[in-house]
């Protein structure tokens, strides 16, 4: 490969108590492509996940965003550098708006004297671009932006979070089972957003169960088992119940894997 | 674009404009049920327009007077600040039992510093303050940092402050005389203007002020809507990027900040400073208030100015019930019936996202 990557960790590891959740991960990210990572249940994939998006300090192991050493202390210092995540279980506040909640720790303030001194929110530009990225996913089911996320359907809760995501996202986008909850419709609405952003030059972690989406999507495949990299296949080159059964360990990787 | 599966073409044709629903088939229950789920002082402010109304034809022109209303306000002060601060602490899903004695532990603070010690009055208050912030302090950071239940650390500090508070006074009362002589500014909100009949002190218009500020932070700026956020979900508000514990830092600091304005408020009220009101629940009676006021208990829902009206309800009651002339007792039981009856109805506005 002779790009750099743009996302990079080596050996992490992560223990909680006797439970090994990574051991001693590698992960690379190329600039604009999407990456997916599939795995089974407890493979793993979320806990690498939370490593990269800052949620959890990994025990062993680095991480570098182009090319520079980072470490996160908390996902907002993820966030500020970059690297934007849609959590499996959305981390949205159920009580909140809309609109709250997609601006939440990164509020608008009203211009002059009102925003500087009396840190008033601007509702009405909140509103408004949380509107605008919402219709831009094709989210028209929401009735109303001020309403209460817990008021939403499932399928909602998602597109509000995705949208939070695409809206905000810089350097990488992670989503975690995007499609897990939706419709065909909005399934087929986010898969068409990955897309969009990675025309925009982003590259997209797409974690997922769903083979069919992640075969029409990603560029490349990230095969996790038993908390490390099994190997990186194309999907062009591997079929679905192949990359099943690497991922079941039904099968062993091919010798060159690694360098797909 | 993405080649389609063969059961998506078509979405081409799908529509495109914003869901509407003709509403009609609602019931009036469930639009009550939808409008107090989105305006949550609602109930309270109700409640108590109810029960001004139900004792006003009990007992006649005389509770209407404006002396009367205004003094129902007077009374209700001090455990409206205190329910203000709660409400901040309840509303991140935690409690403080602590909260009336960091008053009156703030309050003899202030009064020995003023007249024992002789500083100048301002610098008392401000050393009284700063106790008072100090105690919330250590509720923030063993909630925040030690991860103990909110319940258990307060339960403890409330023993620790009362004690500290009977150690520290040996328990000896500083009249209102010498208070008067000495320190006036510390009566600074006992000052009261007469409106015809009516009766206003600083102590009620600092406590409707401080509500509505707070209401303002709550609401209209980033840090209020983050207490929202902690409250109702912590893990989501932290993925979401909230420094949660720094916001329940501040949360529990400011509820010790403004339980030792409340003893500034409460030297104005009483004249005299007397370690002794320790005993008294004022912790208790805040929590009352803001149940009352609807700010449920389980974080994140409610409004502060509910805490008021919850506050006031309680002061309607009790001086409608002392001036029928019934037992004392009879304020406790619909006390007590009120707190069920404000928890039911939380739980049955909050099934209306369900």
């Amino acid at each position: 490969m002779t790009q750099q990557a743009v996302l990079t960790a080596r050996g992490l590891t992560k223990r909680y108590g006797r439970v090994t959740a990574l051991n001693n991960c590698d992960f690379d990210l190329y600039p604009g492509e999407i990456l997916a990572v599939i795995g089974d249940n407890g493979a793993g994939k979320s806990t690498l996940i939370k490593a990269i998006s800052g949620a959890v300090h990994p025990d062993e192991g680095v991480i570098e965003l182009d090319g520079k050493h980072v470490h996160f202390k908390s996902p907002i210092e993820a966030r500020e550098a970059g690297i934007e995540t849609v959590y499996q279980n959305l981390a949205l506040s159920p009580a909140l708006s809309i609109a709250d909640n997609m601006f939440l720790g990164r509020e608008i303030r009203k211009p002059g004297p009102l925003g500087r001194w009396l840190r008033m929110l601007d509702r009405p530009a909140m509103e408004k671009r949380a509107r605008d990225k919402l219709t831009e996913l094709g989210l028209m089911t929401i009735q109303n932006i001020s309403q209460a996320v817990e008021t939403l359907s499932g399928g909602q809760r998602q597109g509000v979070a995705v949208a939070r995501a695409a809206a905000f996202g810089s350097k990488v986008v992670i989503m975690d089972e995007p499609t897990a909850a939706l419709g065909v419709k909005e399934s087929r609405r986010v898969l068409e957003l990955i897309l969009d952003v990675k025309k925009r030059g982003l590259p997209i972690v797409l974690i997922s169960h769903n083979m069919p989406h992640v075969f029409e999507v990603a560029d490349r495949i990230h095969i996790h088992r038993l908390g490390r990299r099994l190997c990186v296949v194309d999907p062009k080159q591997i079929s679905m119940s192949d990359a099943v059964a690497l991922m079941t360990g039904a099968k062993k990787p091919p010798e060159d894997a690694l360098a797909a | 674009m993405s080649q389609m599966q063969e059961y998506e073409k078509v979405l081409s044709s799908s529509d495109t404009s914003v869901a509407a629903f003709e509403e009609h088939g609602k019931s009036f229950v469930k639009r009550a049920q939808h409008f107090l789920h989105s305006t949550p002082a609602a109930v309270p402010l109700i409640v108590l327009m109810l029960s001004i109304i139900i004792f006003g034809i009990a007992i006649g022109g005389r509770f209407f007077s404006s002396y009367t209303l205004t003094l129902i306000l007077q009374q209700i002060a001090i455990v409206g600040i205190l329910g203000a601060a709660q409400t901040l602490v309840i509303l991140t899903a935690g409690i403080d039992l602590s909260i009336g004695v960091i008053m009156v532990i703030s309050a003899v603070i202030m009064g020995n510093c003023a007249i024992t010690y002789g500083m100048p009055t301002l610098l008392a208050v401000i050393v009284g303050l700063a106790a008072g912030g100090a105690c919330g302090l250590l509720n923030g950071l063993l909630v925040a940092y030690m991860k103990l239940p909110p319940f258990i650390v307060t339960l403890g500090t409330w023993n620790i402050v009362m004690a500290t508070n009977f150690i520290y006074s040996a328990n000896e009362t500083i009249r209102d005389a010498d208070v008067d002589a000495q320190a006036p500014l510390l009566h600074l909100f006992a000052m009261s203007f007469r409106v015809g009949s009516a009766v206003l002190t600083a102590g009620v218009i600092a406590t409707v002020v401080l509500v509505a500020v707070l209401w303002y932070v709550l609401n209209h700026t980033a840090w209020g809507r983050h207490v929202y956020a902690v409250g109702d979900d912590p893990e989501a508000a932290k993925l979401s990027g909230i420094q949660t514990k720094s916001v329940l830092i501040a949360v529990y600091t400011l509820a010790g900040l403004i339980a030792a304005f409340a003893a500034w408020v409460s030297i104005g009220r009483n004249g005299s400073i007397s370690p002794s009101a320790a005993v008294t629940d004022y912790n208790l009676q805040a929590i009352t208030a803001t149940v009352i006021g609807g700010i449920s208990l389980f974080g994140g829902r409610g409004s502060i100015l509910g805490t008021l009206f919850g506050a006031m309800i309680v002061g309607v009651v009790s001086m409608g019930l002392n001036m029928l002339g019934a037992d004392p007792q009879w304020k406790v039981l619909l006390t007590g019936v009120l707190i069920i009856g404000a928890v039911a109805i939380d739980q049955w506005i909050r099934k209306v996202s369900v």
